[in-house]
């Protein structure tokens, strides 16, 4: 995976995060819209890079989403 | 409806248009008509009831698409108890009126005006293109002129020179009658007012603008209104002068943009004479543009490719083979990449511009044959985030009315659409309304034609800077909650209470203020509060909303604000209100609605959704992967990385309407196999190692799917010259993979739609045929279809009102950087031009050109004309200026019409949060002088001539010197 389509995934998460901050729970609501739109290999791709220096450049919220999303897909 | 179809004839002209009433389907005045007994409307003419009781009363200057006009004296009638000989155009029926259309006195008072008209006529009807379709030679036969007292020597208006200088119909002023059916079809119908009467009396005379103007000078616009309004050969198809009357009519929709005309196909053998807007469209209403009416010319282009074509590398000429071994070959590629690289590094783009059964066919073959959900469709770069939106607000992914709704609006607010360019026939009849005295706001960072046209003025235009929708809309959403215009009884009917208010308090917030935003939106703030006024206190309020809401990275949030202000509002559910997105092209709406998208199936159902899988499992004998596919964007990006293998392209060019060109040939160059299926050698087939050569859509059957979710057929007129129709192709490929696929007729392929479908469980050809069109949903719950949708509520339950909070894009301007670039249509032109380019339109529109303010222009020493050079983050190109103060300092704009130009090479890879819908509306550039293209243009054109080489047909290629 080339380090320049995991950073776009992070971006991406990052923008939703931005945009859903006035939701009840945001952190649900990232978590089911990533779940619903992105396929397994995008969510695979993002997950593998959580831990690492480019997940550090994920947003706390969106970061609790794909958390969550992590956990459930093991 | 069977005889709208087959040998020639004119449409019937009721000689005025219906009323009101008979429009509403009253029927209770009684009139006798020649003993004949009618029932109709109030309101009706005499001439009209007189068709509808099936007679003629000659008639000139009357016709049903134009209000009467009492000029002609041809339609005089007898009334019992009424003096004189009333004219039966501007007569209206009353209960027990008794008519007379033919009397001893009435033939001697048409004859003597029919004499006179014939005086000053050439009488060259045998040589006339319009011999034997001409309403002048009708009604002299009608009216039984035998002889001309007057003789044909002394004054008269013969022998005038033609104006042939429109690329489509000629004029000629010595066959004109004066009737002004012409000028009033410009007025009225079209709304451009481009042609007067000059001169007076004996001396008038049809004039298109002023004296010195010819029609392609004037502000024509080439829709055609005049052209079928006139009754004698004065304003005719050019095409009918070469070829002769046509023999048969076709009634069938256009394949231009998303309004979906229908139009009669009127051909003689298999050559299409004309185009004729059919006036029992529901879309269109007898009306056209240019493109729909005049530009089908592609259809028979020399450089529409025919025969399949395949080549292992795209370095490598082309090679003409079978489509037995174009198929075989496809097939056994796709076949080996799977199985090297897995069922994922395959996937499918359908296209908006077929039909739906084909375009459910490519997505069935992507998701039954190649197993996996990685299918997409334009709409992912235009108008997903409609999709995405009103989806989420009203539960819904389409618009919420039927263009007629327009009729019934007060106040009408367009955002992020230039409709007279884009949705030109829409637009006119918008502007009807507009003209009968409904209100307009206008939020476009362009001065676009709408704000300012004859008789129609925008009550307020809110030039935003680009990328600052939301801001508007929210600040809009400010004032009329904290004045306390909201609609609140509509919202605790219909919508959730607790999110309205959560929504209205954080919209209340100080920093949603219009003055608090005026700053970043660059509106002034007493404009945004007049406009938020009239929109909320106006009357019925609709919304009118296309590409530069969606195409943004705020483009999802945009068509929820939107929603949110027409619920707010109180504006859905009835005529004359509701969400309108403007879809681009022809079949959009059909190509969401057939599953196009890696996440849903058809009717707009999630493939996680198990029961909705199972349908389709059972159906199709497969398994449906569970898990969304691949969008376009995922799909490029996963091929750089090695990951995407194969796609397989319908009538799509990504090269050239996908952002960050760059990127999209560096994915495209990545993979093994690419499969094009297109008209022609477009950008994209530039990267494909299989060009399967597609059809026009008068070439085949099947249906289109326009922007009020109406559901029309489109019918074969000629056979197609590629030898398969696009559906036939794809079932070849499936059956090559090993896919039972026994379709014999696409009527098979919408019962089986209807089948998996629950929003269209009601649609089946026979009823298309019978009934003309059908608006989705059409089921148990709605019988006749769904003109306006949410009428007692909102098909999710409760309307929902979600937050939309302002994030600005990353695209911002800097030093390096200082302009905003946006994008658009121009009315001649459409999309990435490889229809319209290979049409006489080109002679409105030659060239992309760079809109540019006075200012910004000056500050660089550049005059209209000048080469500039135009870059952004991404790239750069280079094209020429214009120099107008339509758009607002800091603001440049272009078309992307032609593939030289390469705009995208400009636009950047941000897009919307919610679906990646590209950001094509707002790019940071920097504009200076040039001296022409430039080296990525000039690389571009070598590779492009290069890919497109031909075996055996090399010299052909080369251009002529």
């Amino acid at each position: 995976m080339s380090a320049h389509t995991t950073e776009k995934l992070i971006y991406m998460a990052n923008q939703i995060a931005r945009n859903v901050t006035h939701e009840p729970d945001p952190v649900a609501m990232i978590a089911d819209h990533i779940q619903a739109f992105w396929s397994p290999r995008m969510k695979a791709d993002v997950f593998a890079v959580l831990d690492g220096p480019e997940g550090a450049a994920l947003d706390p919220v969106a970061r609790a989403a794909l958390d969550r999303l992590a956990a459930h897909a093991t | 409806m069977d005889s709208e179809h087959g040998s020639y004839r004119p449409q019937p002209d009721f000689g005025t248009p219906p009323s009101p009433g008979e429009r509403a389907g009253a029927a209770s005045v009684t009139v006798t008509i020649d003993g004949r007994e009618i029932a109709v409307a109030p309101g009706t003419t005499v001439m009209r009831a007189a068709a509808l009781s099936g007679g003629s009363i000659p008639k000139l200057c009357a016709t049903d698409s134009v209000k009467q006009f009492g000029s002609c004296r041809l339609c005089l009638v007898e009334i019992d108890g009424m003096r004189g000989t009333p004219a039966s155009c501007t007569t209206l029926v009353s209960e027990g009126m008794k008519v007379h259309t033919q009397t001893k006195k009435l033939e001697k008072l048409r004859r003597g005006v029919m004499e006179l008209y014939i005086s000053d006529h050439p009488l060259d009807c045998l040589t006339c293109s319009a011999n034997n379709d001409c309403e002048l030679q009708d009604q002299a036969a009608a009216v039984g002129l035998r002889d001309v007292r007057y003789g044909y020597e002394g004054a008269n208006n013969l022998a005038q020179p033609m104006d042939i200088s429109n690329p489509y119909f000629d004029f000629d002023p010595s066959k004109c009658i004066v009737c002004s059916r012409c000028v009033r079809a410009c007025d009225e119908v079209q709304g451009t007012l481009a042609l007067t009467i000059e001169g007076r009396g004996f001396d008038s005379k049809v004039s298109a603008g002023l004296a010195s103007d010819s029609f392609l000078s004037s502000e024509c616009v080439s829709c055609g209104a005049c052209v079928q309004a006139c009754p004698t050969a004065t304003l005719q198809e050019k095409a009918v002068k070469e070829i002769g009357k046509p023999e048969r009519a076709t009634v069938t929709t256009c394949a231009y943009c998303g309004v979906g005309c229908t139009f009669r196909a009127e051909t003689r053998g298999e050559e299409v004479v004309r185009m004729v807007p059919w006036k029992d469209g529901k879309a269109n209403r007898g009306h056209s543009c240019v493109k729909g009416r005049f530009a089908w010319g592609y259809a028979q282009h020399q450089e529409r490719i025919l025969s399949p074509m395949i080549r292992s590398s795209i370095d490598e000429p082309w090679r003409e083979v079978s489509w037995d071994e174009a198929i075989a070959h496809t097939a056994s590629e796709l076949k080996r990449i799977s199985a090297k690289y897995g069922r994922n590094a395959l996937g499918g783009i359908t296209s908006s511009r077929c039909t739906n059964e084909e375009t459910f066919l490519v997505q069935k073959l992507v998701r039954a044959g190649f197993g996996t959900n990685n299918v997409d469709t334009c709409a992912r770069v235009c108008h997903s985030p409609t999709g995405y939106g009103l989806k989420t607000t009203f539960g819904t992914s389409a618009g919420t009315q039927d263009f007629d709704s327009v009729e019934d609006s007060d106040v009408i607010l367009v955002i992020g659409a230039n409709p007279t360019d884009g949705h030109p026939v829409f637009a006119s009849r918008m502007k009807r309304r507009l003209r009968q005295g409904a209100k307009l706001i206008v939020i476009d960072p362009r001065r676009t034609d709408l704000v300012r046209s004859p008789h129609i003025s925008a009550d307020f235009h809110l030039p935003l800077r680009p990328g600052t929708n939301v801001a508007v809309l929210t600040a809009l959403a400010h004032v009329i909650v904290t004045e306390g215009l909201a609609d609140e009884a509509f919202v605790r009917e219909r919508c959730d209470w607790e999110e309205y208010r959560h929504w209205a308090d954080f919209v209340s917030l100080e920093r949603n203020s219009p003055e608090f935003l005026e700053p970043v939106t660059g509106v002034p703030a007493a404009d945004l509060r007049g406009a938020a006024r009239l929109f909320a206190t106006g009357g019925n309020g609709a919304i009118y909303y296309g590409l530069g809401v969606t195409e943004h990275s705020q483009g999802s949030s945009t068509v929820m604000a939107i929603a949110n202000l027409a619920m707010a509002t109180g504006n859905i559910g009835r005529r004359g209100v509701g969400v309108n997105p403007l879809r681009g092209q022809n079949n959009v709406q059909g190509a969401c609605d057939m599953g196009s998208f890696p996440h849903e199936l058809s009717g707009y159902r999630h493939v996680s959704d198990a029961g909705a899988r199972a349908l389709f499992e059972a159906e199709w004998g497969v398994r449906i992967d569970p898990e969304p596919g691949l969008r376009i964007p995922n799909m490029l990006d996963a091929a750089t990385d090695g990951l995407f293998k194969a796609i397989y392209i319908q009538g799509e060019d990504i090269l050239q309407s996908d952002p960050d060109t760059k990127h999209v040939a560096a994915g495209l160059a990545a993979m093994e196999c690419v499969i094009v299926q297109d008209l022609f050698l477009n950008e994209t087939a530039n990267y494909a190692h299989v060009f399967l050569p597609g059809s026009t859509f008068l070439e085949k059957n099947g249906t289109f799917t326009n922007a009020e979710r109406r559901i029309q057929p489109v019918r074969k007129v000629m056979e197609p010259k590629n030898g398969y129709e696009d559906w036939e192709i794809t079932q070849l490929m499936a059956r090559a993979m090993g896919l039972d696929w026994n379709y014999s007729h696409p009527r098979e392929i919408m019962d089986e739609i209807a089948r998996l479908t629950p929003t269209f469980a009601g649609v089946s050809f026979a009823r298309l045929d019978a009934e003309g069109s059908l608006q989705w949903p059409v089921n148990d719950a709605a019988p006749d279809g769904s003109p306006i949708m949410h009428i007692d509520g909102f098909v999710r339950g409760k309307g929902k009102f979600v937050v939309t909070d302002y994030v600005p894009t990353d695209e911002r301007t800097g030093p390096r950087f200082p302009l905003l670039l946006t994008t658009g249509r121009i009315l001649s032109q459409y999309n990435v031009g490889a229809q319209t380019r290979r049409t006489a339109n080109v002679i409105w529109h030659e060239e992309d050109l760079l809109e540019i303010h006075p200012t910004d222009a000056e500050n660089r020493g550049i005059k209209s004309g000048d080469w500039v050079r135009l870059a952004s983050r991404s790239g750069e190109t280079t094209l020429r200026a214009t120099v107008t103060d339509r758009v607002a300092p800091g603001v440049v704009y272009t078309t992307f019409h032609h593939p030289a130009t390469q705009a995208n090479v400009v636009t950047t890879d941000f897009s919307d949060w919610a679906t990646n819908c590209p950001e094509y509306k707002v790019t940071a550039v920097q504009i200076t002088p040039s001296n022409g293209p430039s080296d990525w243009q000039e690389e571009y054109e070598a590779q492009a001539a290069r890919s497109r080489r031909i075996k055996g047909h090399e010299g052909a290629m080369e251009p002529a010197e």
